[in-house]
């Protein structure tokens, strides 16, 4: 790189001055070299540095930082790389090139002489930076893609529960055997879900149409599977079948209504799924009369799924939407779980 | 020889009632004496019929397998020989992993027609060769090891465990009034229906939790399980005398009742 430039800068100082090109390039070379050894010099410094204070605070290391100290280096290392070289290319060559000093009886000349060599070494430093800059958005951007694809796996070990699948996939087994009409409807719901599943984290959003479509398929899975356990209704307004909302955003809290709360109660429940406009809000609503929240579950960390929808609609809505989880306040006892979103189209990220 | 008698516990009906088709097929001199759904109905079925061989899904509501299992140990009459006992579990690694390690009898589901013939044959060897007391014996020291493996419990339970963190406060409610006990002044913990009774040396308190979710929030070395519904201080046992069942009495240091720990934890208490 330093050699390409010396050469760029030797044919372009042979073109303006009646000289060798031999010598200048030389010359070129040495100067070159010794701007590459000082700017060297600071870099490394300067990184250690930045390195040493961004890791004291806890925080990635930033290029910007060291570009900011990094800009007067490069302007002060022509200066003494110009001399340094100057005085090497000198020596090697036996000749009496003048250095800076001997500059000041021509100013003009030494102005052209270091407007040259802080061209050439602005522009090599610039171009290192700039492809330093890349890689560092590269990194960064490569590492935002493993963090999504993390949550994306997560998201859908937590939705492909294996226990479910399994138990599912036995009581499909079995039905085949006595039913094989309700077989193949079971089965047209598992395939429904799987695909929702597997195909949902990658969409944006879905009409709440498509939303209940794919609860009530869960929910007829779970409920063979639980028999006269396990009763269920749905309630979803016409006027509000096209609303968007993200995919499978209530999955983890029906999950959670069956698993926590009807599943552990002996003589089973029911879950009510709704939703309901209130004013430009849209309210979705889970409950079930299961056992409840126990004064030690909410410690035990078994509100994965609560903290997967808070986080989605942190990312989808900001502040706009919000998830809670409450005892539900009647009679029947169990949970309710309530989410609150904008009636607005979903914000892209 | 009489005519095996099976009970059954398995929640999802459908799953229940191959079950038992399937074994009608594999062992068609068995008698199915109950099919229950939950693992407290498998408990009493059990200790009132006197089953020679018990098939306990994992994951039932109530108790599940593992802790029906538990409870049918600790309760089973000593004249009688404790039944077989087969866990029947759809997904749950952790526990095929200790069912295979302490060569406990499993199925898993879907169920397959030759693996239950095997269980079948195998079944009927053991209840061919057994002895009471060998019996009882076997099954105590499968069962306490699986219990002892925590992954089993973590699955069998629905809770998430692992990493609890210790707990330094009791907070129980009564009324508007949240008494806090520390910890310390704990002498033990004793189960109540939903409700774990919570005794001190002054009074006791009632917290609506279940014992399975306090235990991974006590430290093993001072809470010690003595029994399926109660975890004792170790300090403040004075004496532990055994009885010919198997059974051990505990004396507590200023308290004037005796706790009982089941056979499945007497081996906490020997000699050194």
């Amino acid at each position: 790189m330093v050699i390409g430039v010396a050469t760029v800068v030797a044919l372009l100082m042979t073109a303006i001055r009646n000289e060798s090109f031999g010598n200048i390039f030389v010359y070129s070379l040495c100067i070159g070299f010794s701007c590459w050894l000082f700017i060297e010099i600071g870099r490394l410094t300067l990184f250690r540095w930045v390195r040493k204070r961004a890791a004291a605070q806890g925080r990635q290391p930033r290029l910007s930082r060291v570009i900011r100290w990094l800009v007067p280096w490069v302007v002060l290392s022509a200066v003494f790389g110009y001399e340094l070289g100057t005085t090497f290319a000198n020596a090697l060559l036996g000749q009496k090139a003048p250095g800076l000093g001997l500059f000041a009886s021509d100013p003009r000349a030494l102005a052209v002489v270091l407007i040259i060599t802080m061209l050439a070494t602005l522009g090599t430093t610039f171009w290192w930076f700039a492809s330093a800059r890349l890689a560092e958005t590269e990194a960064r951007a490569e590492a935002a893609q493993r963090a999504a694809s993390e949550t994306q796996l997560k998201l859908l070990e937590a939705q492909l529960e294996p226990h479910m699948l399994f138990n599912t996939l036995a009581n499909l087994r079995v039905l085949i055997g006595v039913d094989p009409q309700r077989a193949q409807v079971m089965l047209d719901r598992l395939i429904a879900f799987l695909r929702t599943t597997l195909t949902a984290s990658r969409a944006q959003a879905q009409p709440l149409a498509e939303e209940f479509a794919r609860v009530s398929d869960y929910l007829a899975l779970m409920a063979i599977r639980m028999g006269k356990r396990l009763s269920i209704r749905i309630d979803l307004p016409d006027d509000l079948r096209a609303v968007q909302v993200p995919p499978l955003l209530l999955q983890p809290l029906i999950e959670n209504a069956i698993k926590h709360g009807l599943e552990p109660k002996v003589e089973g429940g029911r879950i009510e799924v709704s939703a309901r406009r209130d004013r430009d809000t849209l309210l979705l609503t889970v409950r079930d009369t299961g056992v409840g929240l126990s004064d030690a579950a909410g410690t035990a960390g078994t509100h994965f799924g609560l903290e997967q929808v808070r986080a989605r609609l942190a990312t989808m809505y900001a502040q706009r939407a919000r998830v809670s989880l409450e005892p539900a306040g009647d009679a029947d006892g169990g949970v309710l779980a309530r989410i609150v979103l904008p009636l607005a189209p979903v914000v892209t990220p | 020889m009489k005519q095996p008698l099976a009970v059954l516990a398995e929640d999802e009906p459908l799953l229940a009632a191959h079950l038992q088709t399937e074994l009608a097929q594999a062992w068609p001199e068995l008698e199915v004496g109950a099919v229950v759904a939950d693992g407290g109905s498998a408990v009493r079925e059990a200790l009132a019929r006197k089953p020679d061989v018990c098939f306990l899904d994992i994951r039932m509501p109530g108790m599940t397998g593992l802790e029906a299992a538990q409870a049918i140990a600790e309760d089973w009459p000593d004249e009688s020989p404790l039944p077989l006992l087969v866990f029947v579990t759809a997904y749950d690694q952790y526990a095929v992993q200790a069912f295979e390690a302490q060569a406990v009898d499993y199925l898993v589901k879907p169920l397959d027609a030759e693996r239950l013939a095997a269980c079948v044959a195998r079944l009927r060897k053991r209840l061919a060769d057994r002895t009471p007391q060998s019996a009882l014996q076997e099954t105590v020291d499968q069962l306490r090891a699986l219990l002892g493996a925590h992954p089993v419990a973590a699955a069998a339970g629905s809770v998430a465990q692992n990493a609890a963190p210790r707990l330094e406060v009791i907070q129980a409610s009564v009324g508007n009034v949240v008494h806090m006990v520390p910890i310390d002044d704990v002498i033990y913990f004793e189960s109540a229906d939903k409700y774990v009774r919570v005794i001190t040396a002054e009074r006791e308190h009632l917290i609506r939790t279940s014992l399975r979710e306090l235990l991974p929030q006590l430290d093993p070395q001072v809470f010690w399980q003595v029994h399926r519904g109660l975890v004792v201080r170790a300090r403040v046992i004075a004496s532990a005398l055994r009885d010919e069942s198997g059974k051990v009495f505990l004396t507590l240091r200023g308290r004037p009742e005796r706790l009982t720990a089941s056979r499945l934890y007497a081996h906490l208490f020997k000699g050194m």
